[in-house]
This record gives C-alpha cells, sequence and structure tokens, in this order.
C-alpha cells in the first residue's frame, strides 16, 4: 500500500528509535504534523516556544545520551531560526538530524512565501544535508541521514522535504534502524607512538570531547595508569574523567587550571586523545607545548596536522586505538613528573582565595554538593559557564552539556531541557543574567512539560566574560556590557509558571537548590553576585603559558 | 609554492560541486582552477582542482575532502606520472602589418585560428599550463581582448582509471 511522505518520514523515524522529536509547525510541514499527530504514542514531540530552543534540546538530548536529536521545523523562518542551533552542534560535533519542510518542488527558486535556500545556508555548518526531490529517496534519505549523522565523527545532518514531497504517495519498506559505519584501530602510527610513550618521562594526555563520544574512558585511565602519565582535557573533554581521580588536572587552555596548563606546558610528550587543539585550548601555536612531542589521535583525519603538526598521528576509533596502545607499552614510573606535577597543583591552590561568600567558586560547590552522579549540568556561556567548566564535579561522562566551540548564549534552557528528557535525570543550568535573556523564552516550555530543571542565574549584572576583557585589555572601557535592565526574574518565573527565589547568601541558596532537586517542577533560582568577579587564571588570546594571568588585578 | 593537481571522484549528485567549493572558499583555500564533468560512468563526476600549497595544505584539503559524503576518492597527479592539458581560447586584435609575426607565433605553437574577421581573431590553443603561458605571453603584445581558459584537465599515465579505485 502506498503511504504519504509524511507518513513515510514518521515511520522511519519510528524505524530508527526515535522516541522524542523537538520542533515547532508551520505551513510546509503540516503534512509531517498531520502524521506525528497520529503516532503520538510512539513519538513524542515537544514543542518549543522558539525553533532556535528545539534545536538546542535536540543537541543537549544527544549530548546527555549519545544518541541521535531530532528537530523539525517550518521553511524559511522556521528554517534560519535553527542554525544557530545546527552550528552549535557542528562545533562540538553532536549528531543531530534536522528536519525542515519547504515550498513544493515547483515554487522552488522562485523566492516564493517562506521559501529559503536552506541546505545552502547550512552547508558549511552540516556534517552533510539532502534536499529530498523525490518521495521514493525519502525513506533511504533519513536513514542515511542518521548513519552519517551517528558514524565517525558525528554531527550535525539537515533534510530539507518540499511539502509536495511530504503529500506524495509512494511504497514503504520498513527496515531495521541503521548503524554507525564499523569502527577501526589506527592502522599506522601504533609502533611509533608506543616508542615515544616509552620514551617519554614527562607524559600528558589530553582528553577531548572526542574521549566521550568514543567511550573511552576506561583505556585513557589504563593509559596513564601504565605509563605514570597525568591527565588534562580541553573544555570539551570535561566529564570525561571522573573529577576525583587524583591523576587529573582539570581543563587546561585559556581559562584551565594553572596544573594542567603548566603540566602540558613542561611535558615531554602530549598524548592528544579526540581532542582538535583549538586556540582556545593552545593559546599562541607557535609558543604551544615548546618541549613537548605530540601523539595524536583521532577519529577524524583531517584533525591530525590541521592545527598543530604533530610528531605522531593516529587516526582511528579511540577506544579501540588506545587499547592497542595499552597493550604494547612498557610499565613505567615516573616520581619526578609527578612531584613536579604536585608542585603546579600546590601552586594553584596557592592562588585561591577562601572565603563564605556568594561568590561563584561558592556557588558551583554548593551545586556540586546538592547534585547526585547523574544530575546533568548545563551551561550558558560566558563567565558563569567558566567557572563551571573549572569547578564543577563530575563521575560520569555526558553530565556536562555546554557550548564549547561556538560558545553560544542562548544555548544553556533549551539544552538543560533536551538533556533532562533525554537522560531522565536532573539537569541544573547555570546561566548568566546575558545569556539568560536570549533563552528565557523556554521557560514555557520547561512550564509546560513540567520539566524538571534547576536554572540558576549568577546574576552579576553584566555581561561578565566581555568586561572582564574589557577590565584587562580595554581600559575598564564598559562598552554596552553592564546590564540595568531591571528584570526581575522571580516575578518572570512566575510569570511562567514556576517558583523563583532569588539568594544573596550560601546557605539559602544550598537549602533552595536542595528542595528544587528533590521536587519534580522546574525551579528558578537567582544568585547575587559582584559585577568584578573574574575568571582566572587566563591566558590572554595569543599568548603562552609566559602570559598567564592567576591573581586578579589590583583596583 | 608546489602547484598541485587533484583529481576527485564524487557522486553526481545535486549540489556537490557547490559542496566542493563551498568547503575550499570556508576554509581558505585557494584554488587555481576548477574543472568538473561527467565520467564515463554517469553516477559519478570528476573534479580536477588545481592549487599551490605544501605538503601540509596539500594534505589538509585532502583529508577534508576524504571526509565529505559525495566524495569517493581522490587522485593525486603527479607530473611525471600524469598527462595534463588546457584548452584555451584567445580573443586578440587583428593587424594586417603583423598579420605574419602573429601567424607564424600560431604555428610554432600548434596553435589554431578558429574564428576570423579584419577586427579580430580568436585562436584556439591545447596544452600543458607552461606552454600556454609562453604563447600568451608571446601573444601578448598584438593586443588581447579576451581570454577563456578551461582549467586543467588531467588523467594519470598507463591502463587504470579512477573509477577501479572504488571498493
Ligand atoms: C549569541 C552570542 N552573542 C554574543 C556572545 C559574546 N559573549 C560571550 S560571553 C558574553 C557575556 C555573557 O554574559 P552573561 O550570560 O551574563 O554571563 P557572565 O559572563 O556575566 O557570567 C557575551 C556577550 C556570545 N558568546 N554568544
Ligand atoms: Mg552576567
Amino acid at each position: 500500500m502506498k503511504i504519504s511522505g509524511a507518513e513515510i518520514l514518521v515511520r522511519t523515524l519510528i524505524e530508527q528509535n526515535v522516541d522524542v522529536v523537538f520542533g515547532y509547525p508551520g505551513g510546509q510541514v503540516l503534512d509531517i504534523y498531520d502524521k506525528l499527530y497520529s503516532h503520538q504514542d510512539e513519538i513524542k514531540h515537544i514543542l518549543t516556544a522558539h525553533e532556535q530552543g528545539a534545536s538546542h534540546a535536540a543537541d543537549g538530548y544527544a549530548r546527555a545520551t549519545g544518541k541521535v536529536g531530532v528537530v523539525i521545523a517550518t521553511s524559511g523562518p522556521g528554517a534560519t531560526n535553527l542554525t544557530t542551533g545546527i552550528a552549535t552542534a557542528y562545533l562540538d560535533s553532536v549528531p543531530i538530524v534536522a528536519i525542515t519542510g519547504n515550498v513544493s518542488c515547483p515554487l522552488i527558486g522562485r523566492d516564493s512565501f517562506q521559501e529559503v535556500d536552506i541546505t545552502g545556508i547550512t552547508m558549511p555548518i552540516t556534517k552533510h544535508n539532502f534536499f529530498v526531490n523525490r518521495v521514493s529517496k525519502l525513506a533511504d534519505t533519513v536513514r542515511e541521514a542518521f548513519r552519517i549523522a551517528k558514524s565517525g565523527r558525528p554531527g550535525p545532518v539537515l533534510i530539507d522535504i518540499p511539502k509536495d514531497i511530504q503529500t506524495s504517495l509512494c511504497d514503504y519498506e520498513p527496515a531495521e534502524p541503521v548503524e554507525a559505519d564499523k569502527k577501526n584501530a589506527a592502522e599506522t602510527g601504533i609502533e611509533e607512538a608506543v616508542r615515544l610513550i616509552n620514551e617519554s618521562e614527562k607524559p600528558y594526555i589530553y582528553c577531548g570531547g572526542g574521549v566521550i563520544t568514543g567511550s573511552a574512558t576506561e583505556e585513557i585511565l589504563a593509559l596513564a595508569e601504565k605509563t605514570d602519565a597525568v591527565i588534562g582535557c580541553s573544555f570539551m573533554g570535561i566529564s570525561a574523567i571522573p573529577s576525583d581521580n587524583e591523576r587529573f588536572l582539570g581543563m587546561q587552555g585559556m581559562h584551565g587550571h594553572y596544573a594542567s596548563s603548566m603540566a602540558q606546558h613542561n611535558s615531554d610528550l602530549i598524548i592528544a586523545v579526540g581532542a582538535r587543539f583549538s586556540d582556545r585550548a593552545t593559546g599562541n601555536k607557535s609558543k604551544y607545548a615548546p618541549h613537548s612531542k605530540i601523539i595524536h589521535i583521532d577519529i577524524d583525519n583531517a584533525e591530525i596536522d590541521k592545527n598543530i603538526a604533530v610528531t605522531c598521528g593516529l587516526c582511528g576509533d579511540v577506544k579501540l586505538t588506545l587499547q592497542k596502545i595499552i597493550g604494547a607499552v612498557d610499565n613505567k614510573k615516573h616520581p619526578d613528573w609527578l612531584s613536579e606535577v604536585d608542585y603546579y597543583k600546590k601552586e594553584e591552590y596557592r592562588h585561591i582565595v577562601k572565603s563564605d561568600d556568594m561568590n561563584p567558586v561558592n556557588i558551583i560547590e554548593t551545586v556540586n554538593e546538592c547534585a547526585d552522579e547523574d544530575t546533568v549540568i548545563a551551561t550558558d556561556v560566558g563567565q558563569h559557564q567558566m567557572w563551571a567548566a573549572q569547578n564543577c564535579k563530575f563521575s560520569k561522562p555526558r553530565k556536562f552539556v555546554s557550548s564549547g566551540g561556538l560558545g553560544t548564549m542562548g544555548f544553556g534552557l533549551g539544552a538543560a531541557i533536551g538533556s533532562q528528557i533525554g537522560s531522565g535525570a536532573k539537569s541544573i543550568l547555570i546561566t548568566g543574567d546575558g545569556s539568560f535573556g536570549m533563552c528565557l523564552n523556554e521557560l514555557t516550555t520547561a512550564s509546560y512539560y513540567n520539566i524538571p530543571v534547576v536554572i540558576v542565574i549568577m546574576n552579576n549584572g553584566v555581561l561578565g566574560m566581555v568586561r572582564q576583557w574589557q577590565t584587562l585589555f580595554y581600559d575598564k572601557h564598559y562598552s554596552n556590557t553592564v546590564l540595568d535592565r531591571k528584570t526581575d526574574f522571580i516575578k518572570l518565573a512566575d510569570a511562567f509558571g514556576m517558583k523563583g527565589y532569588r539568594c544573596t547568601e550560601i546557605p539559602d541558596f544550598k537549602e533552595k537548590l536542595q528542595s528544587a532537586l528533590s521536587g519534580d517542577s522546574p525551579v528558578l533560582i537567582e544568585c547575587l553576585i559582584d559585577k568584578d568577579e573574574m575568571v582566572l587564571p587566563m591566558l590572554p588570546p595569543g599568548g603562552s603559558m609566559d602570559d598567564i594571568i592567576v591573581e586578579r588585578l589590583g583596583g | 609554492m608546489d602547484r598541485n593537481i587533484i583529481a576527485v571522484l564524487v557522486k553526481n549528485h545535486f549540489g556537490v560541486l557547490a559542496r566542493v567549493a563551498s568547503m575550499f572558499r570556508r576554509r581558505g583555500f585557494n584554488i587555481d582552477t576548477l574543472t568538473v564533468g561527467e565520467t564515463e560512468n554517469p553516477e559519478y563526476s570528476r573534479i580536477t582542482a588545481t592549487f599551490r600549497g605544501d605538503d601540509a595544505i596539500k594534505n589538509q584539503i585532502i583529508r577534508q575532502l576524504m571526509k565529505m559524503p559525495d566524495v569517493v576518492h581522490i587522485s593525486e597527479l603527479e607530473k611525471s606520472s600524469s598527462v595534463s592539458r588546457e584548452l584555451v581560447l584567445i580573443k586578440i586584435k587583428n593587424n594586417k602589418d603583423l598579420k605574419q609575426d602573429i601567424m607564424s607565433v600560431i604555428d610554432i605553437f600548434r596553435a589554431k585560428v578558429v574564428d576570423y574577421g579584419t577586427q579580430a581573431m580568436t585562436i584556439e590553443i591545447t596544452g600543458e599550463s607552461s606552454k600556454i603561458d609562453a604563447f600568451i605571453d608571446l601573444i601578448k603584445e598584438y593586443g588581447i581582448i579576451e581570454i577563456c581558459r578551461t582549467g586543467i584537465v588531467s588523467l594519470q599515465r598507463g591502463a587504470d582509471s579512477i573509477i577501479s579505485n572504488i571498493k
């Protein structure tokens, strides 16, 4: 029996084990929404306030679960509203499938009502995209989109489906869900890597997001144990390694932990796994790790030698490649190296001034005390994000959901909602007053679906991160970074139908957070903090370890 | 910097040229020439691209291309093991007094006159880029009106075809 393209789409999604999609309806996806209506028992559709929120929700869902997130939007403005979310997923290698409607084929190319060339627009921000011009190709295109999204280095894939394709009839053959391409260990470079590791006296393992995607936590720990290495991570690698592991020094890079950045800088060998040497991680490339040889393991061959020329590049699945390496390296002990690293750790603690104030570090530590190991911590972008990155504690991967590569303010609330729905665990969103202003419309979504996210706004009254740069590098010319918006976040929460609290002291914050986490509804907690707090340490842009700023400058 | 020639075998999908060109542009790679056409198998097209760059740039370009789902195979065409040609049409001013000179340059380079009028003539020349550059250099002084170059096409010497690389 022939069925419509819209029906084929929904059935193919179900076939791919999709049980939730995020989206927003419109004229060119009416047929799809009609089929979502008939299949509502099999696929739950979450209606967001804005397509951007839906795209971040699909992204958060994917980051928290490792599954493919799905988002649907109508043509034209619906489609363009997805682009920030798609680019965010692209830069952080998150598997999502975005489905857009478009005008009917005969109307394409004529600047018809709500027509945009979304495949053209998203070409540079998707792993691949498709324009479906025949209904007979629809089911296989959807399958191929899922395969591409989750295979190798994951990423977003967009499928643009004109309205007449949705209404055309065609036969449909059910199929098994597509699997990601088979993973292989690197074929070349293993011997050289093993030799470099055996020769190293000061090994440092640099974990990127690929350690999480490639489920290689165990292998990293085993390699570190066997070779007596220390471990650091990029921003995207946060939560890959349990925070309490004694070899783990935390994030390195622009706002990285002092000890982690110093250990990397003074190592003689960097073993980079699933990382891409972003400029935020390396600082000035010509001064990056001057005494270190570099081994780079990545599933994406194009990452090898892209940003940093390496001594030994291995292209392959990180887990399988590490297994081969672990089997072949010698057992080593490097007591001198470990005591050098200990010294860096002590130096790091020396710069930390403790107090009981409502300051960012105490807020995050309170979050650590109240969250359990399954809680997902999502963030927006700015100082609050870096404080979270530096201080949040994790014991399982996929628990830190934050926009690294694109640094998308407004990512947080949608992502927190998506990751809560995906993981089933509580989500805590750590956001800033600026970022929250970009996504607070999604309070409707949290409220309507009663999604247990706890929104912690670190309200410093400023666009803190930009202001920090103005303080340090622009003679305190606070151009447009002071927010005097008079927004009452508590009334706002109330208006959206949820509880809101304002906290000025840590014990009160702790109590509110605990009670929010024990409930089943969204709660907003506003924490008032000082506008002059800074994220430290900081490697100035283009600088190297010699330029690191560790203490707040006077005045 | 070295001149590199690569042949990129791509699935003959809608928009594939735009995808490849978009990748070059977005990543700041400079293409000197780009030609595209169907192969003996209509499922595939062949893109021939030439660009200047050291090994690091060349490797990056090849690896970025290989990542694209529509790209099936890439061959590097080394000068010693391939034949490369470019076809150029050059329209120059006709000049009674210098006609003999022009004709002898055309002869020496085995070019052809494909259109002739009292005001102008159009010359067709095929060859390796170095030959074409030399020819243009010589003919320049007679007054070039316009030039149209196809860009380089290139095949590996020997009996293999690029499609035979598909597994
Ligand atoms: C969409 C978007 N616009 C602008 C920026 C630039 N930007 C980076 S951090 C920041 C300030 C963020 O302010 P807020 O959310 O209040 O966080 P804070 O730094 O104060 O903690 C800005 C404007 C961005 N990252 N994303
Ligand atoms: Mg702020």
